[in-house]
C-alpha cells in the first residue's frame, strides 16, 4: 500500500510538469488547429539555454531564469514570424509538416551547439528528501510541482483576466469574428507561439533539474501529447489533469509492470494510454465533440 | 500537359501510362540503364541506388496516405520495422522461403497498422498523426524487449534466395529490389487512377463533400492506411535481406519524419514526385555527410557534433523552404519545365 501511495505521489509531481507542457500544446491547437510537434524540441532548447547561462556564463539563478524566459519568448515570436506566418491560409496538413520540419531543424541546431553529452544543472534545489506523513518526496520533485502549478495558475489568470488573454480566446473561437472585433490575429498567433515556447522552456528547466538534460529530453517533452489528448485538445484545465493522469499512470506502470517485462515501460506507457483514449473517448475528458452540419 | 498532336481516339489510348514515342524511348533507356547499372557501378553507388529504391517503395506507401488521402503518419519507420522483423523471423526461425516472407511482411505490417489506425481514423482531423506517433514508440519498444527479435543486440537475417537462386551478393540482390520496386510503382500508378485513388483524393480535398457523393470515408481511409503500411512492410523486408543485420535503431521516429519530408519535397500526391523527393533528400544527406569533415576543420568549435547535426539542419531547412516557396514540390517544377519545353518558342 505504501509503495502504491509513494508511486502516486512521485507520479503526481512529474505529472504537473507534463501538464504544463501539455498546456503549451493545447494553446497552439486551440488558436490555430495545429498539432505542434516541435514542442519537445522547444523544451530542449530552453533547458539547454538555461544550462549555458548557469554553467558556462556563470550567471546567478535569477538572471539565468530571466534570460532564458526572454530567449524562449523571442524564439517563439521568431518561429511564428519566419516559419508559420507564411503558412497562413495553407492546408493544416502543410502546417503540421512545418512543425515537424521545425522540430528536425531545432534538433539539429541543439545537437550542433550542445552535442550529445549529458549535462546537469548546478544544484539550485537541495536534493535532500523531505518526509510527508510517512512518505518521502525529493525536494526537486516537490519544487517542480509547485512551480508548474504556479505557472499554470498564472497562465490561466492571464487567459481569464487580461486583454491579450481574452483576445487569444476569441481567436481560438473564430478567426473571422476575432478580426471583425479588431483583434490583430497575426500578433495573437505570435503571442501564442511565444507563450507556448515559454511554457516549454519552464517545463524543460523543471524536467532538467530532476533528471539532467541531454538529447532524449525532447522525447520526454513529447509525452505532453498524450496528456493533452486525455484532457481534451481544447481544454486548458484538461491539459493539467491529463498531465497528472499521465504522470501517475506511467509511474504506477513503472512500479508494477516493469518487473514483469524487464524495465522501461515508462517510455511508452503514455502512448498506450493514448491509443486506449482514442478508442474509447476520442475527444478526451473535457474536449469538445465537434458536430458538422452542411 | 501533353505535347501538340497527341490526343486519344479510343479508351485504350486514354488508359495508357506511356503515351508518346518520346516517353516510350525514355522509359526503355531508363530501364536499360537501371538493368545494366550493377555492371559498371562501384559498390558505393550500388548501395546508394539500392537504398533509394527501397526507400521509394516505403515513401510511395506514405504518399498514398499523405498525398492522396490527406492524413499524416508518423510511424512509417516502425511499420517498416514490423516488415523487416517479420521477414527475418519467417526466413530465419521458420525457414520459409523469401517469396513467402516478402508478402507476409507487407501483410503483417498492414495488419499491425490497422490496429493503430482503427481508433484514429474514425475521427476527423489529424488524429492519425497521434496514434501513429504512439505506434512508432510502442513498436520499437516491443521489438527491443522481445526475445525472438534479438532485442537491442539486433538480429541477423539470411540473404534472400528464390529456389536455387541465391541473392547473397548485393549486386544480385539489386535486381530483386529493382523488380519489386517496379512492380510496386506500377501497382501504385494504377491504383491512384482507379476508383480507390479518386475516392482518396475526394476525401483529402473535402471530407464532407466526399461523404455526400457516397464515398465511404471510414473504409477508404483505413484502406489507405493499410496499403501505406503494406508498402512499408515490403520495404522493410527488402531492407532486412539487404543489410542482413537489422537493429531497432534503424527504425526511429526521425526516419518517419524523413519519409514525410521526401513527400513534401517531391510533391504530394504524385508517383513520379515521390521518386524525385527520395533522390533529392538522399543526395542532400550524402552531400551533408561528405561536407561535414571539411566544415569540421573550418569550425573547430563544433567539430565534434557537426557530422550528426548537419544532415538534420539541412533537411529541416529544406523542408521549411519547400513548404514556404514551393509547397507543390519538385514535381510541380518538373511539370512547368515540361510545359515550357513543349511550347517553346511560344509562351502558350
Amino acid at each position: 500500500m505504501s509503495t502504491f501511495v509513494q508511486l502516486i505521489l512521485t507520479g503526481l509531481m512529474v505529472g504537473g510538469i507534463y501538464g504544463l507542457v501539455a498546456l503549451g500544446f493545447v494553446l497552439i491547437y486551440k488558436a490555430t488547429r495545429i498539432f505542434n510537434f516541435a514542442q519537445g524540441d522547444l523544451l530542449m532548447l530552453g533547458a539547454f539555454f538555461f544550462w549555458t547561462m548557469l554553467v558556462q556564463a556563470r550567471m546567478p539563478l535569477w538572471a539565468g531564469v530571466l534570460l532564458t524566459f526572454a530567449f524562449a519568448i523571442a524564439v517563439g515570436f521568431l518561429l511564428e514570424r519566419a516559419a508559420l506566418r507564411p503558412m497562413l491560409g495553407q492546408p493544416i496538413l502543410s502546417v503540421i509538416m512545418m512543425t515537424l520540419a521545425l522540430s528536425v531543424f531545432l534538433n539539429g541546431l541543439i545537437t550542433l551547439i550542445w552535442g550529445a553529452t549529458w549535462r546537469v544543472y548546478p544544484p539550485f534545489i537541495p536534493a535532500r528528501g523531505i518526509s510527508l506523513v510517512g512518505f518521502t518526496l525529493s525536494r526537486q520533485h516537490l519544487f517542480s510541482f509547485i512551480i508548474a502549478l504556479l505557472a499554470f495558475c498564472a497562465f490561466t489568470l492571464f487567459f481569464q483576466r487580461s486583454t491579450y488573454g481574452l483576445a487569444m480566446r476569441a481567436t481560438a473561437e473564430d478567426h473571422q469574428v476575432a478580426r471583425s472585433l479588431g483583434i490583430k490575429i497575426t500578433l495573437i498567433f505570435g503571442l501564442t507561439w511565444a507563450i507556448a515556447s515559454l511554457i516549454s522552456a519552464i517545463g524543460g528547466i523543471l524536467l532538467g533539474s530532476i533528471s539532467g538534460i541531454n538529447l532524449t529530453l525532447g522525447q520526454i517533452g513529447l509525452k505532453a501529447i498524450p496528456a493533452a489528448l486525455i484532457g481534451g485538445l481544447e481544454s486548458i484545465a484538461g491539459a493539467i489533469i491529463g498531465g497528472l493522469i499521465i504522470g501517475i499512470l506511467e509511474n504506477l506502470a513503472a512500479g508494477y509492470i516493469d518487473p514483469l517485462v524487464g524495465g522501461g515501460i515508462k517510455e511508452i506507457f503514455p502512448y498506450i494510454i493514448l491509443v486506449i483514449v482514442l478508442l474509447f473517448r476520442p475527444h478526451g475528458l473535457f474536449g469538445l465533440k465537434r458536430i458538422e452540419r452542411v | 500537359m501533353r505535347p501538340c498532336g497527341t490526343f486519344d481516339v479510343n479508351y485504350e489510348q486514354d488508359l495508357r501510362i506511356v503515351r508518346t514515342p518520346a516517353q516510350r524511348a525514355w522509359a526503355i533507356v531508363g530501364l536499360i540503364f537501371l538493368l545494366c547499372f550493377p555492371s559498371f557501378a562501384g559498390s558505393y553507388w550500388l548501395s546508394v541506388v539500392s537504398i533509394i529504391a527501397i526507400t521509394v517503395i516505403c515513401v510511395q506507401g506514405l504518399n498514398f496516405l499523405t498525398g492522396y488521402c490527406g492524413q499524416i503518419s508518423l510511424g512509417q519507420a516502425a511499420f517498416m520495422a514490423v516488415g523487416a522483423y517479420t521477414s527475418g523471423i519467417f526466413t530465419n526461425k521458420l525457414g520459409l522461403p523469401f517469396l513467402v516472407a516478402l508478402p507476409s511482411a507487407g501483410i503483417m505490417a498492414g495488419v499491425i497498422g490497422l490496429i493503430f489506425g482503427l481508433p484514429a481514423l474514425r475521427l476527423k482531423g489529424f488524429y492519425l498523426a497521434m496514434s501513429t506517433l504512439a505506434a512508432q514508440f510502442i513498436i520499437v519498444w516491443v521489438i527491443k524487449h522481445l526475445d525472438i527479435t534479438g532485442g537491442t543486440t539486433g538480429m541477423t537475417v539470411v540473404p534472400a534466395s528464390i529456389g536455387a537462386l541465391s541473392f547473397a551478393s548485393r549486386r544480385a540482390y539489386y535486381y530483386v529490389i529493382l523488380i519489386v520496386m517496379l512492380v510496386m510503382l506500377y501497382f501504385a500508378k494504377n491504383l491512384a487512377r482507379t476508383r480507390v485513388g479518386r475516392a482518396w483524393i475526394a476525401i483529402r480535398d473535402n471530407e464532407l463533400a466526399a461523404q455526400i457523393m457516397g464515398v465511404n470515408i471510414y473504409y477508404y481511409k483505413l484502406l489507405a492506411f493499410f496499403i501505406c503500411s503494406f508498402y512499408a512492410g515490403i520495404a522493410g523486408s527488402l531492407w532486412a535481406h539487404y543489410l542482413t543485420v537489422i537493429h531497432p535503431d534503424h527504425f526511429v521516429l526521425m526516419n518517419s519524419i524523413w519519409y514525410l519530408g521526401m513527400i513534401i519535397v517531391g510533391g504530394m500526391g504524385s508517383i513520379t514526385g515521390t521518386i524525385f523527393g527520395v533522390i533529392f533528400i538522399k543526395f542532400l544527406d550524402e552531400s551533408a555527410a561528405s561536407l561535414a569533415p571539411a566544415l569540421a576543420v573550418m569550425f573547430p568549435a563544433v567539430s565534434a557534433t557537426i557530422a550528426a547535426s548537419l544532415g538534420l539542419m539541412f533537411f529541416g531547412l529544406v523542408i521549411i523552404l519547400f513548404l514556404i516557396f514551393e509547397p507543390r514540390g519538385l514535381y510541380h517544377r518538373w511539370e512547368i519545365f515540361k510545359a515550357w519545353y513543349r511550347l517553346h518558342p511560344f509562351s502558350y
